[in-house]
């Protein structure tokens, strides 16, 4: 981690501001609508730009799924999967991903605020630095890539054979509910990288966005190597693999164990844990540019 | 002319300050590679032959498309010129002695450079280190494969100038911008080859100035006969008339918009 010249303030546990700020779990419940409003409404004077900004990141996600279409148009079947079990994958991670993106996406500028050193700003603030970061242009625009990836996931669950039983559907709620805390987590914990590296932020793009990626098609096509790792590693398999595998009922084609399609709670919890961890070490180890 | 290499050193130099930004940029573009080349290999173990190119022609032509997004900025970022336009700053560039296109060009070019070397370069040996590509024994080929780039970054700039240009219209591009380096990526065979499309869907895109960008150097570098006039030397044509097309509108609204320039403010 961080290598400190000179004991700091923080040296010896935490500065003098921390509890104060990052404690108050009470406020950043009440402090994240209403700062996420703030900037709402301040987007909202620009309306036409946030209706185009809209329609780009609709267009994203359509663009993205004609590929998906395209691919498997071609392939018929790809990894043992259909098409229509394709847009399942599609759907979740698109879902999660994009919900973890209207959330939190923001967390990514953590360097540029470092560089310009309005990161002080923020920490003299009595709100979760988090919090604002995160809350940061709030935009609904981001909608623009969850709605059709939810129609897209919508679309999958209805057209597919899933055989429906009680607990099934009270599952994938849940289910969506970990992927998206596991996208969030891993922006959070990407973008604390920035403590280290003020320049990183497309580093945290192939984090996140390369996750996004990989995580639309089957992992089942990349082979055994990079499913252990998304599953091990970095936990990129309870987005939409998974999932998907449960909702559908399938044996796992690469043989890995069936009882970690019931881990996402587990492993949600888990990576809100390490991404709560670096987070706060980072922000602990922080030292202004001075500028 | 000096005052232009001037530009274009000091672009150079400017660019070559961002050193993280620049790794940063050759790891992503490397990953999203690695996942697209995944994606496509899968494609092409069910169906070993799709139009015309088979797995390891997908896999260079993905690389390609990944080692250029530095050079033609594909995604962005839009050129400085259309944030100086919002400011009023773009008045001072219009006081300067040189023509506002060779001046932007030149310093867009420094970037391309510097852009080339370190990221370009790099972004396509992790493609070579990691997969089997499709790479040509012929050295002619060789030099066409590096005028069709240098076509592409000529083609990339003109594009973003007029995206940009259309701030004097507009004064805020950012949904301009935030529109066209989404479509583009998709136009130009950046986020699929144009090969697998839809016959009637490629066949519109092959003649649209994006096909510069990605599909015609990677076929070029493929040696492939669906290029524009079935050769080599037709796709460097169809680049250049697309390059000399662009720069040449991207002068003549220049001309106009500085005919209705208001800069408001002090």
């Amino acid at each position: 981690m961080a290598e400190r010249t000179s004991p700091g303030p923080a040296a010896g546990g935490r500065a003098a501001w921390e509890p104060a700020v990052l404690d108050r779990r009470p406020r950043s419940v009440t402090a994240y609508p209403r700062l996420a409003w703030a900037w709402t409404r301040a987007l909202a004077q620009y309306p036409v730009s946030l209706a185009m900004l809209t329609f780009a990141q609709a267009c994203t996600t359509a663009v993205e799924l004609l590929a998906v279409v395209i691919v498997f148009g071609h392939a018929g079947r790809l990894g043992g999967f259909t098409l229509d079990e394709a847009m399942l994958f599609y759907g979740l991670t698109g879902t999660a991903f994009s919900t973890a993106h209207l959330l939190i996406g923001t967390v990514d500028r953590l360097g540029e605020h470092i560089r310009r050193g309005s990161l002080d700003t923020v920490l003299i603030r009595p709100v979760s630095p988090l919090v604002q970061i995160a809350t940061e242009e709030f935009s609904p625009r981001r909608l623009g890539r969850t709605v059709p990836s939810a129609a897209a996931l919508g679309y999958a669950l209805s057209v597919l054979d899933i055989a429906w039983t009680p607990e099934r559907v009270l599952m994938v709620p849940l289910l969506i509910g970990c992927g998206a805390l596991i996208c969030g987590s891993l922006w959070v914990t990407a973008a604390s990288v920035q403590f280290l590296l003020t320049d990183a932020r497309e580093l945290v793009s192939s984090v996140t966005n390369g996750g996004w990626a990989l995580t639309e098609y089957p992992l089942a096509i990349y082979g055994r190597d990079v499913v252990r790792a998304v599953t091990y590693l970095v936990p990129l398999a309870f987005v939409s693999w998974q999932p998907a595998l449960y909702i559908l009922d399938r044996p796992d084609p690469l043989g890995m164990p069936d009882w970690l399609r019931y881990a996402s709670p587990a492993v949600a919890a888990a990576a809100v844990a390490v991404a709560a961890l670096v987070w706060r070490t980072g922000l602990r180890h922080y030292r202004s540019t001075g500028s | 002319m000096r005052v232009y290499l001037t530009a274009f050193g000091c672009a150079v130099r400017r660019y070559s300050t961002y050193r993280a930004a620049t790794f940063a940029g050759v790891v992503t573009n490397s990953v999203f590679g690695l996942i697209n080349a995944m994606v496509l290999l899968a494609l092409f173990e069910a169906r070993p032959q799709i139009n015309g190119y088979d797995a390891t022609d997908a896999v260079t032509q993905v690389f390609v498309a990944q080692a250029v997004i530095g050079p033609i900025a594909i995604f962005g970022p839009p050129l400085d010129l259309s944030e100086r336009i919002r400011t009023g700053e773009v008045a001072v560039d219009l006081l300067r002695p040189v023509h506002p296109v060779l001046w932007w060009l030149a310093t867009d070019l420094g970037r391309a450079a510097f852009s080339t070397v370190f990221r370009s370069v790099p972004t396509f040996a992790v493609g070579m280190a990691a997969f089997e590509l499709a790479l040509p024994a012929d050295p002619l080929r060789w030099v066409a494969v590096a005028a069709a780039f240098a076509l592409a970054v000529l083609v990339g700039f003109a594009l973003r100038y007029l995206y940009a240009l259309a701030g004097f219209w507009l004064m805020d591009t950012r949904g301009v911008h935030a529109v066209v380096f989404l479509l583009a990526p998709f136009c130009a065979g950046h986020l699929l080859p144009l090969t697998l499309f839809p016959e009637a869907l490629a066949g519109v895109l092959r003649v649209l100035p994006w096909a510069s960008l990605v599909q015609v150097p990677a076929e070029i570098l493929l040696g492939k006969d669906s290029l524009p006039g079935g050769s080599t030397l037709g796709g460097l044509c169809f680049q250049a008339a697309w390059a000399a097309a662009l720069l040449a509108l991207g002068a003549v609204l220049t001309a106009r918009a500085t005919r209705r320039v208001v800069v408001q403010g002090g």
